[in-house]
């Protein structure tokens, strides 16, 4: 136990690095992910089927691709990436925050897939009735839909939160491999790997991702457990 | 307080064009399935937006598509009931009720939520979830949870139809109290005569889309030919009555109406209530003469004002009996025999077993009549 334990300051930072950037990722990616399930489970309009392209597009390019195409957008020379830097000062190339963009871009499908489900299958009358009751569109939303989207939602976010985790080829392409700033759990192990006698720390940190991955399963389970119970739709 | 519709509106091959208005208590709107009339009601409520038209509601004009108004169904407060139910599932019985009540502007706030639960009996079920209420407990939860919008007309889509004849047996008294005990005005979808019988004031029949018949319950449930087919059987003569006196040795109570005395089943309601009851057209026999060794109870003297062709072999008389029209379904062998005709003196004769839950109900309290 103290053997895996035993890490060194690098492999620590690793761990919170990822922790960290999965966390982001996956709290930055909710609202946007909320609009277009929306947008995808209940619009009507031209080019939907292109929207949906889009969002599933780095589900089916290679991660190399997503994290270059990133590169070239996000990057100091890119247009976004050069707008954000001189009017907000936001920067993602080669700072943790690029690997939360890179993980929040990969994750981005699974979670929207998941919540759109979850929408589609929200019954349209109970809305219809908390119109009746005096909600305007907006307070529909907030007191019914979202509720009842709920376990979609935590479905959706922890979805997110594990390719998060796991993201390697994308970030590694746009943000690099630099310890304490960009190099996560996975461009750690690969570093290992990369070395002589890097084999127990590859090792180390293989079980460790294992451990917060497996986390992350459970307190879903739970959590959709527990709202699940609280609805107890019929 | 009246209602006022008049629109058209195109769906597929459906076409809907009604015109009707309403100052009743409870206005059914009665017909078939596919006559129209959830149309119409969603249309009221503001969930379906008419091609052409407009709806009023004590005044208040609520769509008229040649001004452009549509007020949206959140700002009309108008209470709905569904067939339904549609309780929120996330929420417990307690949290339903209050729903509405935030988004009423507190000074037009009228609904008390104790009366409401008391009203409704659903005091035992506040803390329950809607999974766990019975058909006839959430249904009586909706109507609480739209009575505490404080809405200015309350519209019930069907309540009972989802619902067994014990369920609905254990719900029509508290519509009873709801259309006696409140100022709401109500206006009801239903495809039965039981119901609208019993509850309405005022009917509004509807029939593919066109109303064909409107007007005081009495009268409208007079016209036996404008039943929905499947329900013609239940069709019958609608009486307002008054409990006379209770007879306890056989179990029965008398009441009085224009017609006479008709005794029916002990009822459990006090001397003087009002009684609304419903002599099915099927129930009532025709003598030429007072008949005599006869176990029927109510025989009731009048003169046949109506005969009209019934389905089939059978004939619909109606007799007039000192002011009050009773019809009876007979077939037209017994009209030739007896030679029916309009003007004859006969008598009516209806079975006191035939009278059941189904056919009385309470009646129109007298303060709320005027």
């Amino acid at each position: 136990m103290n053997w895996l334990l035993d890490l060194t300051p690098d492999e620590w930072n690793a761990v919170r690095l990822s922790i960290k950037v999965a966390t982001v990722a996956m709290l930055a990616s909710l609202p946007p992910g909320i609009l277009i399930a929306l947008l995808l489970a209940r619009g009507q309009f031209w080019g939907k089927t292109l929207v949906n392209g889009l969002v599933h597009l780095p589900l089916i390019l290679p991660p190399v691709v997503t994290g270059y195409l990133l590169l070239l957008t996000f990057g100091k020379r890119g247009p976004a990436g050069a707008f954000l830097a001189e009017h907000f000062g936001i920067v993602f190339s080669f700072r943790w925050t690029g690997a939360a963009l890179a993980c929040g871009v990969m994750g981005f499908p699974l979670m929207v897939r998941a919540i759109r489900l979850s929408i589609e299958a929200v019954d349209r009358k109970m809305e219809a009735a908390a119109g009746t009751l005096g909600a305007n569109p907006y307070w529909v939303f907030a007191t019914i839909t979202l509720p009842l989207i709920l376990p979609g939602l935590i479905a959706g976010a922890i979805l997110a939160f594990a390719k998060a985790m796991g993201e390697f080829g994308a970030t590694i392409t746009f943000v690099s491999n630099i310890p304490n700033e960009t190099q996560t759990l996975p461009s750690a192990i690969y570093t290992f790997t990369q070395v002589p006698g890097g084999d127990e720390g590859a090792l180390r940190l293989t079980l460790i991702s294992i451990v917060i991955s497996m986390a992350a399963l459970v307190a879903s389970e739970v959590l959709a457990r527990r709202v699940g119970r609280r609805m107890d739709i019929e | 307080m009246t209602v006022l519709v008049d629109i058209s509106h195109r769906l597929g091959d459906f076409s809907l064009d009604v015109r009707f208005e309403s100052a009743g208590r409870l206005t059914a709107l009665f017909g078939p399935s596919g006559s129209g009339k959830t149309t119409l009601i969603d249309m009221i409520a503001g969930l379906i937006r008419p091609d052409t038209g407009r709806i009023e509601v004590d005044g208040r004009v609520l769509v008229d598509t040649g001004a452009g108004i549509f007020v949206p169904k959140h700002k009309r407060r108008i209470g709905m009931v569904f067939q339904d139910a549609r309780l929120f599932p996330h929420m417990s019985v307690a949290s339903n009720l209050r729903y509405g009540r935030w988004f009423t502007p507190a000074t037009e706030r009228y609904a008390e939520m104790d009366a409401v639960v008391e009203l409704l009996g659903i005091g035992p079920l506040l803390d329950r979830r809607p999974a766990r209420l019975s058909g006839g407990e959430k249904q009586r939860v909706a109507i609480g949870r739209a009575l505490l919008t404080s809405p200015r007309l309350l519209l019930m889509d069907e309540p009972l139809a989802s619902l067994d004849e014990a369920r609905k047996a254990e719900i029509l008294p508290y519509i009873e109290r709801l259309r006696d005990e409140t100022k709401i005005p109500i206006v009801y979808v239903s495809h039965s005569v039981a119901e609208v019988a019993r509850l309405a004031t005022d009917v509004v029949t509807l029939s593919q889309g066109h109303v064909i018949a409107s007007g005081p319950t009495e009268a409208v449930m007079q016209r036996l030919d404008l039943l929905p087919a499947e329900e013609r059987a239940e069709g019958g003569a609608v009486l307002d009555t008054k409990v006379l006196h209770h007879d306890e040795i056989f179990g029965m109570t008398v009441l009085g109406s224009a017609a006479g005395e008709i005794r029916v089943p002990r009822l459990a309601m006090t001397t003087g209530a009002r009684v609304r009851i419903r002599i099915r057209a099927r129930d009532v026999m025709i003598a030429t003469e007072k008949p005599t060794g006869l176990s029927a109870l109510n025989i009731l003297p009048g003169t046949i004002v109506a005969i009209s062709p019934g389905e089939g072999a059978t004939v619909e008389v109606g007799i007039d009996c000192n002011g009050a029209t009773v019809l009876a379904r007979i077939t037209e062998q017994s009209r030739q025999g007896l030679k029916l005709r309009l003007g004859g003196k006969v008598f009516a004769v209806v079975k006191t077993v035939s009278f059941d839950r189904a056919n009385t109900g309470a009646g129109l309290s007298v303060e709320a009549d005027g």
